[in-house]
């Protein structure tokens, strides 16, 4: 029971892998689950880094900037703000909290299209800054912060370090940060997956193929390949071997840091 | 209580309390800032736009709630609306005691190597919709596809997953293969957060396995299994990618309103009618956030989370 349900999780995947080892012709001529009789995997690797003067590498490159940026970014304000939360009073706290919940609860796609138009209206569409500030606002990563930064970092360590004459800034930094770390990671590694992963924003604000994310590159090649049919350049195997490039980042970052977000999710996630 | 002990803060500076305020906004500023620009602006300028009407001649004008009132009696919005309903009402509760499921056989420890398990649960959460859709795609389909290639040596007849009947089931499968691990990861975890005295008291009480789950891990897991319920509602209104995808596969079937949002997308980038876009998305958030707050009041009171 429990290894038919594991089998169910990884087969696409186990599709993937073999499939990107086929040629144009191997795919449908070959079973879907095992190998072709050559090997054609290197040539789709080249393949697909060469198609159209490299324009892959490319969306990859756009890719790793929104992601690092757009969640690096967003991870970071939502740490210090978070902290700003849980660790002080100021007036407006409250109700300013309460926008931000009530925010989490925004559905972000729905908020793309009149995004698309405001963007429009102060001429970002079609730059990279349309794809990274709508990423750099996570209000559920700042309600994880805040939560986490409540139970993680005592008020007693930070009234010490204020006697000892430490600046606000330099306490977050070398004191609080440190004592946040899982929960940063936490919020960050769902910010990565998040804009690594979105397709419906920078579809909608980006017409330029030179800005494009991995995502909505290989869904332009993919209805290419559909329409091509039988007749024209079909490259399905493009598309086969260009999305198994594109999610061996993200899994090999989540192998990485699994012992830190694993405790971030444990405490920041469900406890209150 | 996080804040208390501003009171009792050292008392030799001027003002403490109120520098002490000062500190603590400008923490928060950065997010504030980039919350307004990304999240609050848009809203408002939505539902500005959506109170107007702009014609290529005569220009802007005022229409009150006239985009809202076409949305109410249109059919094919009202369509779109019923078919994402008809998929929450059976994606999310397969999604969600699968995920369930799993969390529970790894808690109780009977799973080998429970580690590679969970990951293995976890890893389609990595995979872009859009790829997750893409290879879900060939191993449903006719040219090459894996079902096809099982039927034909079966020398049967395949399901045509991308008719009008089973396109629904198909898009769900997809969306349910990708998120059981994200639910299921934050299930465990509050799983994990369960103290350990109350095994220890049910295990003295003679409970087995199977009343320590009904009677101490089900109770303790209601609020997050709340949290999971609402964001997956709230994902199951916003259906997009999934069906964008299939559409390449599926033209005939999946329309240019087959969900609520790709309508909106639609109206906007092919049909040139911004405004009522903006009322639909309008709409569609208001629709997402009261059918949130109806399985929020279905639940104790002092489990809300918003």
């Amino acid at each position: 029971m429990l290894l038919g349900l594991l089998a169910y999780f990884l087969l696409p995947l186990a599709w993937l892998a073999i499939n990107s080892t086929k040629s144009s012709t191997g795919l449908f001529e070959s079973f879907g689950l095992w190998f072709a009789d050559d090997f054609h995997l290197f040539e789709n690797v080249r393949d697909v880094l060469t198609y159209t003067d490299g324009i892959y590498v490319r969306w990859f490159l756009n890719t790793v900037v929104y992601a690092v940026v757009g969640a690096g970014g967003a991870a970071l304000l939502a740490a210090l703000g978070g902290y700003g939360v849980a660790k002080f009073d100021f007036p407006g706290r409250r109700l300013l909290l309460a926008g931000v919940l009530g925010a989490v609860m925004v559905p972000v796609t729905a908020l793309a299209i009149p995004t698309y138009l405001l963007l429009s209206s102060v001429q970002l569409v079609d730059t990279p800054f349309a794809v990274i500030i709508p990423s750099l606002a996570s209000p559920f990563g700042l309600y994880l912060m805040w939560i986490y930064a409540a139970a993680a970092v005592p008020d007693e360590l930070l009234e010490a370090a204020r006697l000892d004459g430490a600046g606000e800034l330099r306490i977050f930094w070398s004191v609080a940060m440190r004592l946040l770390a899982p929960g940063f990671v936490t919020v960050l590694l769902f910010q990565l997956v998040h804009v690594w992963n979105n397709y419906f924003l920078p579809l909608i604000v980006l017409n330029d193929p030179a800005w494009f994310p991995l995502t909505v590159g290989l869904k332009q090649w993919n209805e290419q390949a559909y329409a091509a049919g039988g007749g024209g350049v079909a490259v399905f195997n493009l598309v086969i071997t260009g999305s198994l490039l594109a999610i061996i980042p993200l899994i090999a970052v989540f192998l990485v840091l699994q012992r830190y977000w694993q405790a971030g999710i444990a405490m920041g996630a469900v406890k209150q | 209580m996080a804040v208390a002990s501003h009171g009792t803060v050292v008392r030799e500076h001027a003002h403490p309390s109120r520098r002490r305020a000062l500190t603590g906004f400008l923490f928060f500023a950065p997010f504030l800032l980039v919350f307004v620009a990304a999240i609050v602006a848009p809203l408002l300028y939505a539902l500005v736009l959506s109170l107007f009407r702009r014609r290529l001649i005569g220009g802007t004008t005022f229409v009150g709630l006239d985009n809202y009132l076409r949305a109410a009696v249109d059919p094919e919005f009202i369509a779109g609306l019923g078919r994402v309903a008809l998929f929450l009402v059976f994606q999310v509760p397969v999604m969600l005691l699968l995920a369930l499921f799993v969390a529970l056989a790894i808690d109780s420890r009977r799973v080998w190597w429970p580690k590679l398990f969970r990951l293995g649960v976890f890893v389609p959460y990595a995979v872009p919709a859009v790829v997750g859709t893409l290879m879900w795609g060939f191993l449903y389909g006719g040219q090459f596809g894996l079902t096809g290639q099982i039927a034909d040596a079966f020398g049967v007849d395949p399901p045509d997953f991308f008719g009008q009947t089973l396109m629904l089931p198909a898009l769900a499968n997809i969306v349910t293969w990708q998120y059981v691990g994200y639910n299921m990861l934050i299930l465990y975890a509050a799983l994990r957060a369960i103290p350990h005295d109350l095994y220890d008291a049910a295990e003295v009480d003679g409970a087995g396995e199977f009343r320590k789950v009904w009677s101490v891990k089900l109770p303790a897991l209601r609020p997050a299994l709340l949290l999971a319920t609402i964001f997956s509602v709230i994902g199951s209104f916003q259906l997009f990618t999934e069906p964008k995808v299939m559409a390449d596969l599926a033209p005939a079937v999946i329309t240019t309103s087959y969900t609520p949002n790709i309508y909106a997308y639609e109206l906007a980038f092919n049909g040139q009618l911004v405004d009522y876009s903006a009322a639909l998305s309008v709409l569609l958030g208001v629709a997402t956030i009261v059918v949130a707050y109806v399985v929020q009041l279905t639940t104790a009171r002092r489990e809300r989370i918003l």
